[in-house]
């Protein structure tokens, strides 16, 4: 005998929770769980505003010499002055507009050798991951070839083969870092194209091209923003390194390898010459990896979960 | 003679980043000696919560008893476990209660012999030397019904099959000869003749042994020939407790009447349709004050939206929380 | 266990051969390796002479040849800025590099290891922090500013260490702990998640389900478990440290391969850039595969898989 007519709420309860005041809400409480990441954004803000406004902020011009105020120590130090907060290097450059100037270099080959790398692992690694059999053993031995060689080397090798440029060293990266690109984007596109619902979806006639984009893409983001967000950090490193060596953008660049390496030749001398380059990396680095961390933890179950 | 096992008011939560789970919401239910017990419920119904929160095995930060009592009949007296320090609650744990999980592929430790996993057991509880445990473990071993036991003491899990595999979860259930064996889901993992092998082999042990069990299961067909009684659980509470044959034929929750509908028979006259039931289980992150199956329920009439019905004899050794009488097709009178 | 082993080794001397490809073919990428080995000054004349001498002028073909059958046997020509053969000067600065990255993965596992399973075994705790925050620091110093850092502080400033060179028993302080300190990063976050992971499988719910004492469960549960792919771990680490010194080792004029390597390129002398490239390949490859070895002997899975 039935009885009176019930409301469908149970269908209402689950839907209510997703609406996007709840999703808000449930990022901000990620956000203060983690606080570290939201201190890993704000660091990661800092360096991209610094980069971005540099021009325009009054600075003096990193590339102006001034040998009669050579070396000059930070302003708050005896023989310094607010002229030059951070002092100045050998040839009278200012080392607080350098150092903010060098976070563009950083940043430019950051963002570029990750957006090259990115582009061209996902095409490589979604071909070997749908496409499968001989087609992927082709590819990944390479792929697999590239990741266990010692990649310092390789990378200066070539830096010292092809000469100091900036488009050459976004080339490197861009090129050298691919293969990690591609080695996880073919891991995703493998697992998702063996789970069920893409077997589901193709049953169903669907054409390979909304595959890609309604099932694959969306899952690939998740763990690609991640990986992007530690290689940049990565790619900053290294062009510290090859300027270090004297292998990254010319000389007269402000970029904080080069920094480094001039520096340490006044080390003990003109110590902060060193110094303020080194605490940008190292912010900057910090605000990357803090972000990245956080950006896993977010991305990674979430996408999981949701899934099911 | 006391109950066995006798839990009172049962409450767990968990704290999770999306809001507080109201897994388990007031379990009452009695085990006694001797007797097998099966519980039943849909996935998240809070089966297995409620008897892993017992013995302490729920991963404590996020998850916490609230309250409730778990007086069990131990050699040295009776217990109130849920009240137990950790340490003594690890002393009952393995000795007196043994378990039996479900996904016998990844319960065993994948890096060590399956000889040293079950005699890790006897060493702990049973202070036997190399050599004692050793023999012990060849003749569980045998009992379970795996052939060449001494090869088989030497072998890593993943070189045993499913079934092999939960024989051994059974040999380190019944190791230190337990009182209570509570065993979650144990075939539902398995293919199903392998499933009939094992649950045979789990019914001569049993009877062997007389040894009180908690069988979870969220499969009706399994409990008819082997469970004594059966509490339907509904999120994270109990609807219905009976024997086993008054659930079949007499059910008298609305949710029981459901899970049987839905049940495939063999002495079905005609094409009868299985019925399913509409609706999907409430989310354990909100908690009601009201009877939680009311959604879902074809009687639910404005008492049910009210309060929450407790848990009542309303026949012969048989307790239903429901509002509503089937047999008499209207409310229940007070 | 053979197979897996044969398997293995085929796979790396495969990886071999590309990596020593990829140097040959390195130094043709601008078409002209002889002006490339030459300074600026040189004339054409020079350069000619320079690429008759050294054979640039034969088919690539036949030079790729001879390139891997040299190679095979250890000849990868002349270093030219010293004039003697190339690899020998390589072998002669393999101690002292590993040397370096021996103790720098020292350190970097005193450090590492018990902060790592502190964080697994309690995360969240205040030990926990710490033990993220300098693994934050570790990943986050770029380690040839570092090295310089220390190099002011502990050897300029205040006289510790020495600053240069290999004399003494305390040189390969400094320099071993700045290489350590991006790789006890590492094996502290990998320590961690492995413990973290460990603990959440079934099997250790099963460890506690039989009442076992807590030391029990953890020393031979969940550890065990975590030493395994730790090992792996720990194995490219020191891969890495072997193949990456090039910085510290130039810093601290540390006389490694790294050092050799810097110096190579400041002479343009690409034949000895070549030989110290691939022979890094080689200590790196065997290393892998010694790894990988270890890993399958501690597995029971792989030691008596299929």
């Amino acid at each position: 005998m039935a009885g009176e007519t019930i409301p469908h709420q149970a269908d209402s309860m689950l839907s209510m929770r997703r609406t996007f005041r709840d999703r808000l809400g449930y990022l901000g409480r990620l956000l203060w769980r983690d606080r570290s990441g939201v201190i890993g954004l704000t660091m990661i803000l800092v360096v991209i505003l610094a980069a971005l406004l540099a021009p325009h902020v009054g600075l003096q011009d990193p590339l102006a010499q001034n040998l009669g105020e050579s070396r000059m120590p930070p302003a708050w130090n005896a023989g310094g002055s607010w002229d030059h907060p951070f002092g100045t290097d050998s040839l009278g450059r200012d080392l607080f507009s350098r150092t903010i100037y060098g976070a563009r270099v950083s940043l430019t080959v950051g963002l570029f050798g990750v957006v090259i790398a990115a582009a061209l692992g996902m095409v490589v690694g979604a071909i070997a991951g749908y496409f499968g059999g001989r087609i992927d053993a082709l590819i990944t031995g390479p792929i697999n070839l590239i990741l266990s060689m010692p990649y310092l080397l390789f990378v200066v090798f070539i830096a010292a083969i092809l000469g100091r440029s900036l488009l050459n060293v976004i080339l490197i990266f861009g090129i050298t870092d691919s293969p990690i690109f591609a080695r996880v984007t073919r891991g995703e596109v493998l697992r998702i194209r063996e789970s069920a619902y893409v077997e589901s979806a193709v049953s169903a006639g669907a054409r390979w091209g909304r595959i890609i984009f309604d099932h694959i893409v969306p899952n690939l983001i998740g763990p690609l923003i991640t990986l992007a967000t530690f290689e940049m950090s990565a790619m900053i490193f290294y062009e510290a390194g090859l300027g270090f060596l004297g292998l990254s953008v010319p000389p007269t660049v402000p970029s904080w390898g080069n920094m480094l390496a001039e520096g340490r030749k006044y080390l003990s001398s003109y110590p902060w010459l060193t110094t303020f380059p080194g605490l940008a990396i190292m912010f900057t680095s910090m605000g990357m990896n803090l972000s990245g961390d956080w950006l896993r933890d977010v991305l990674d179950p979430r996408l999981r979960r949701a899934r099911r | 003679m006391p109950p066995i096992l006798d839990v009172k008011d049962l409450v767990t939560r968990f704290d999770t980043l999306d809001g507080v789970v109201h897994a388990v919401n007031g379990v009452d239910f009695r085990l006694e000696e001797g007797e097998t017990l099966a519980i039943v419920g849909e996935s998240g119904s809070g089966k297995s919560v409620a008897m892993m929160s017992i013995l302490g095995l729920i991963p404590s930060p996020p998850g916490r008893v609230e309250s409730g009592s778990a007086i069990f009949q131990g050699p040295g007296g009776p217990q109130d476990l849920l009240r137990l320090s950790p340490k003594d609650l690890r002393d009952v744990r393995g000795a007196q209660v043994g378990f039996i999980f479900q996904d016998p592929g990844t319960t065993l430790n994948p890096i060590l012999t399956i000889g040293d996993q079950i005699s890790e057991i006897l060493t702990r509880h049973m202070g036997m030397t190399a050599q004692q445990s050793r023999n012990r473990v060849l003749t569980l071993l045998e009992d379970v019904g795996i052939p060449d036991p001494e090869l088989r003491y030497k072998s890593y899990p993943f070189q045993l099959s499913g079934g092999m595999r939960q024989r051994v979860g059974i040999a380190m259930a019944i190791a230190c000869t337990p009182q209570i064996i509570i065993a979650d889901e144990p075939t539902t993992a398995l293919d199903v003749t392998v499933q009939a092998q094992v649950v045979d082999l789990f019914k001569r042990l049993r009877d062997k042994m007389g040894v009180a069990v908690i069988w979870i299961t969220h499969d009706l067909g399994v409990v008819a020939g082997l469970a004594h009684r059966v509490m339907v659980m509904y999120a994270g509470r109990a609807a219905e407790v009976a024997r086993v044959n008054d659930l079949y034929e007499h059910p008298l929750h609305p949710y029981t009447l459901g899970l049987l509908g839905a049940l495939p028979r063999l002495d079905a006259v005609g094409s009868r349709r299985l019925v399913s039931i509409d609706g999907t289980p409430p989310d354990p992150l909100i908690s009601v004050s009201h009877c939680p199956f009311a959604w879902r329920c074809t009687h639910a009439f404005p008492r049910c939206w009210a309060e929450a019905p407790r848990l009542t004899t309303v026949a012969p050794d048989h307790k239903a929380a429901c509002f509503y009488d089937l047999d008499k097709g209207r409310p229940r009178d007070a | 266990m053979l197979r897996y082993f044969l398997s293995k080794l085929a796979l790396s001397i495969v990886l071999l051969l590309g990596v020593m490809t990829l140097a040959f073919f390195m130094l043709r990428v601008t078409g002209d390796p002889a002006s490339l080995m030459m300074s600026r000054e040189a004339s054409p004349e020079q350069i000619e002479a320079f690429r008759e001498a050294m054979g640039f002028n034969r088919p690539l073909g036949v030079q790729f040849w001879d390139f891997l059958t040299g190679a095979a046997v250890g000849d990868f020509g002349n270093s030219l800025h010293y004039g003697s053969p190339a690899l020998p000067l390589v072998l002669g600065r393999l101690p002292a590099t590993v040397e370096l990255a021996g103790v720098g993965l020292l350190m970097a596992l005193v450090v590492g290891i018990p902060l790592g399973l502190v964080g697994g075994l309690n995360p969240g705790s205040a030990l926990d922090s710490i033990g993220r925050f300098i693994g934050l620091l570790g990943q986050s110093i770029p380690n040839f500013w570092l090295a310089l850092i220390l190099m002011l502080v502990f050897a300029v400033r205040l006289g510790l260490f020495p600053a240069f060179g290999r004399d003494e028993l305390t040189s390969v302080v400094l320099p071993a702990f700045v290489l350590g300190l991006a790789v006890s990063s590492q094996i502290l976050r990998m320590t961690r998640s492995t413990v973290l992971e460990v603990r959440s499988e079934d099997y250790i719910r099963t460890a506690h389900s039989k009442g076992l004492q807590p030391r029990t469960i953890y020393l031979k549960h969940v550890l065990r478990n975590v030493a395994i792919p730790l090992v792996s771990v720990i194995g490219v680490q020191f891969g890495y440290m072997l193949g990456g010194s090039i910085y510290i080792e130039a810093i601290y004029a540390w006389p490694g391969m790294g050092q050799l390597l810097q110096q190579a390129i400041g002479w343009r002398d690409f034949p000895l850039v070549q030989a110290l490239t691939v022979f890094t390949s080689v200590v790196v490859l065997t290393l892998n595969l010694v790894t990988d070895m270890a890993y399958a002997l501690l597995d029971p899975r792989i030691r008596y898989g299929r």
